[in-house]
């Protein structure tokens, strides 16, 4: 029987080659552009019109940005061209928008204390540094002493003292980032552990100041720093008119602060708690040494996606009268003698590019951890 | 058994290792120490706005206020009273923050479930749409609009026509006025009769479909009531309603609706803003529903559409709107950026120009801090009973 059928002409003894898969299924351009841009008719038409959508866009950025723009000369070149960026007029001023109105001949103090403290970030949020734990004492106890000594001066160190209506410019704002993220983190915490105590008085205030400081916009607590704090105080006392703004960004931001703790507080299994009280160990050693550690590391991305919204924010200070980055440039761009028809749109594009390069970076960061923080888990 | 109990605790002695003890001792440390802290306060305020003339009543409330709004929905002129201003500035406020909640809410839906589009260039699009507008501050984006957007446009006599009567120049949007005759009340009535009339029949339809697994064309049907009956009593009353369009006189535009460029700015930029953080909670909230959902509805027989309008995305709701809220509440505060631009709202009217005029910052400062807390509040409470609706209901 089975010599018979396989000898039988219709049952063939040779292998059949194999055949190349249709070019539309084969792993290819041709096959990844039907699958992902043409896989129905009303897809291929939406392929089409963002297609011309974005080299629509693409190419007005472009020309406006780079090939129409204005690369070098002085306001008179930028006076005449309507159809590009004027670049020189950046160059002109960018010491005014990193500095303000500080001395010239200072200005290595900023630059020192701006190096300083991205070289204590970065040891602090590069996950295999040695010695963290440094970084953090570094940058949370000594760098604002040492930062704050430099750029402002003291008499005795030979730093002549640089009054603070002369600052401005980028400086401005990376000191309110700064000090909004190095007192936003303590305050939140102390204010989180209030909010989740279990004596009712502690909690009622914490909870009030958490929600009554989230319930309101920044503008006004910044107009009540303003207006107010003066009022609050004797005369003698009334603070500086940078250090008003500063504290109302720390307060402001640490009550954002202390819902993002709060919520890694949550996220912490009951146990933990449990079994520190079983071994005796008191309210504050079980938090300093055993849940904060925890609570802390879950919500590193929550804590820069805050201090992402702090940067941003950092900018309505100008509404105070606090010439920040975003002042700077708005002062720079009315400038008469670059009078241009371009330099409001080169100044706001050069603005966002920086907002958007610092912002961009810190988002890539928090989705990194968050990627690292989730693979710690499941392992 | 009586006798075997144990012995009562001896009462308990005052120590300080009692953590009780300890806890009533922290509280009124803290206590006494805000106490203290607002005495403090309390009475240098007050000796300080005696020193410096501050008035400590709400007398101004009542005051001329002499200063002119541009853009007045209540009935409001130089000579109304700073109370009256308050609430130009209110209205204002809510007027901006409702029109940018529905179209940001609207944009961002557009834009989260085009971020998880199978067409890559879409997705690709919306993903830069918004990693481009979430990483710039709003307050950028504001004077963007506002400076280098609506500022340039050609003046009133250079103005851009756009067909029916809609002009756009420097000064704003002006569109047509609607001029109300005698009996326009009655379009208005057959407006909300049509609209009672498409509700009873949705309820009708639904309870067909339940019955029978019928569909009835509500969407047709409603269309046809809506736009239909209001237009026969329309043509029926001798066309009651009129529209005047703007006419151009010397240097600026007379008649017309105006849109201020400042109002027009805040909006867009608010929108964009929102709309892109709205983006993200709303893919968020569709990946967040198992894949088996979408699987299950093409096995069934769904088409995409549908399958997202009905399976998806009331299930993505869920988990969508606690954070949605918490959006709607940054909006509403974030409008307040209003005063780098002049829009008259609160802050601009009250704590601004209020103010400075009246130099009663307790007073005003409070007021102002109030509303924006009833306003959170409201919408709070408000969201909540939307997320219970969608709440699943538990058997």
């Amino acid at each position: 029987m089975s010599d018979q059928s396989m000898r039988s002409p219709v049952v063939s003894s040779a292998l059949i080659p194999a055949m190349a898969p249709p070019a539309d299924v084969r792993p290819g351009p041709v096959s990844w552009m039907k699958k992902n841009l043409f896989s129905t008719p009303s897809s291929g038409a939406l392929t089409i019109c963002f297609v011309l959508l974005a080299a629509w866009l693409l190419h007005h950025f472009l020309s406006f940005a780079i090939f129409n723009a204005v690369w070098s000369g002085g306001h008179e070149a930028c006076r005449t061209n309507s159809q590009g960026a004027c670049w020189p007029f950046i160059a002109e001023k960018l010491d005014y928008l990193r500095y303000g109105a500080y001395p010239v001949f200072e200005r290595w103090r900023v630059d020192l204390a701006q190096a300083i403290g991205a070289i204590l970030i970065v040891w602090l949020l590069w996950t295999k540094a040695p010695r963290r734990k440094v970084a953090a004492l570094l940058f949370f106890l000594v760098y604002p002493v040492a930062a704050f000594v430099l750029v402002r001066g003291v008499a005795w160190l030979h730093l002549p003292v640089i009054d603070t209506t002369l600052w401005g410019g980028l400086l401005i704002t990376l000191l309110m980032s700064i000090v909004g993220i190095v007192f936003s983190l303590p305050i939140g915490v102390i204010l989180a552990l209030g909010r989740r105590s279990e004596l009712p008085f502690v909690k009622t205030v914490c909870v009030t100041f958490i929600e009554v400081v989230r319930g309101v916009p920044f503008i006004t607590v910044l107009f009540m720093a303003n207006f107010m704090m003066p009022l609050f105080v004797p005369d003698y006392l009334t603070p500086d008119r940078l250090l008003r703004p500063l504290i109302a960004i720390a307060l402001f931001s640490s009550a954002y602060m202390a819902e993002v703790v709060r919520a890694g507080l949550q996220a912490i299994p009951k146990g933990q708690y449990e079994a520190a009280k079983a071994l005796g160990i008191s309210y504050f050693d079980m938090m300093r040494l055993i849940v904060l550690p925890q609570a802390l590391t879950i919500v590193i991305p929550s804590i820069v996606s805050t201090f992402i919204g702090l940067f941003k924010d950092t900018t309505l200070v100008a509404i105070v009268g606090i010439a920040d980055f975003l002042k700077a440039v708005e002062t720079a761009r009315v400038d008469p003698n670059w009078a241009g028809p371009t330099i409001s749109s080169t100044g706001y594009l050069f603005a966002g590019l920086v907002y958007w390069g610092f912002c961009f970076g810190m988002s890539r960061y928090s989705q990194s951890m968050e990627r690292q923080l989730a693979r710690g888990h499941k392992s | 058994m009586s006798h075997l109990s144990l012995p009562a605790p001896s009462r308990r002695s005052l120590s300080l290792h009692d953590t009780k003890v300890r806890g009533v001792l922290y509280q009124l440390l803290l206590a006494g120490c805000l106490l203290a802290l607002a005495l403090g306060i309390g009475m240098q305020t007050a000796s300080n706005m005696r020193v410096r003339g501050i008035p400590l009543s709400f007398d101004f409330w009542n005051e001329s206020a002499g200063f002119d709004i541009n853009q007045t929905l209540i009935p409001y002129d130089a000579l109304s009273t700073y109370g009256q201003a308050f609430w130009v500035g209110v209205v204002n406020t809510l007027y901006v923050s409702v029109l940018a909640i529905l179209f940001a809410t609207l944009l961002g839906f557009v834009i989260g479930v085009a971020r998880l589009s199978p067409n890559w260039i879409v997705s690709k699009v919306a993903t830069a749409y918004v990693e481009l507008v979430r990483n710039v501050p709003l307050l950028l984006q504001l004077l963007f609009w506002y400076n280098a957007v609506l500022k340039p446009l050609p003046s009133p006599k250079a103005s851009i026509a756009i067909p029916g009567g809609i002009y756009l120049n420097n000064r704003g949007l002006i569109i047509p006025e609607i001029h109300l005759h005698p009996g326009a009340g009655l379009v208005g009535l057959a407006f909300v009769a049509a609209i009672s009339c498409c509700v009873a029949f949705w309820f009708r339809a639904r309870s067909v479909q339940r019955r029978t697994g019928e569909q009835l064309p509500v969407l047709l049907v409603s269309l046809a009531t809506l736009i239909g009956f209001p237009l026969v009593v329309f043509l029926a009353a001798g066309e009651p309603v009129s529209f005047v369009a703007p006419q151009l006189r010397g240097f600026n535009f007379q008649g017309g609706h105006q849109l201020y460029p400042e109002f027009a700015a805040l909006l867009i930029g608010l929108s964009v803003y929102t709309g892109s953080y709205i983006a993200e909670i709303v893919r968020g909230g569709i990946q967040a529903v198992p894949k088996g959902q979408t699987e299950a509805a093409y096995a069934l027989g769904l088409a995409p559409g549908k399958t997202l309008r009905l399976i998806v995305v009331p299930q993505a709701l869920r988990i969508i709107i606690p954070p949605l809220t918490s959006q709607y509440l940054n909006l509403i505060k974030n409008s307040s950026l209003a005063v780098f631009i002049g829009y008259p709202d609160l802050v601009q009217i009250f704590a601004g120009t209020v103010l400075n005029q009246t130099g009663a910052a307790v007073q005003v400062m409070a007021i102002t801090l109030s509303v924006y807390l009833v306003i959170s509040l409201a919408t709070s409470l408000a969201m909540n009973a939307c997320n219970r609706h969608f709440a699943i209901v538990e058997r």
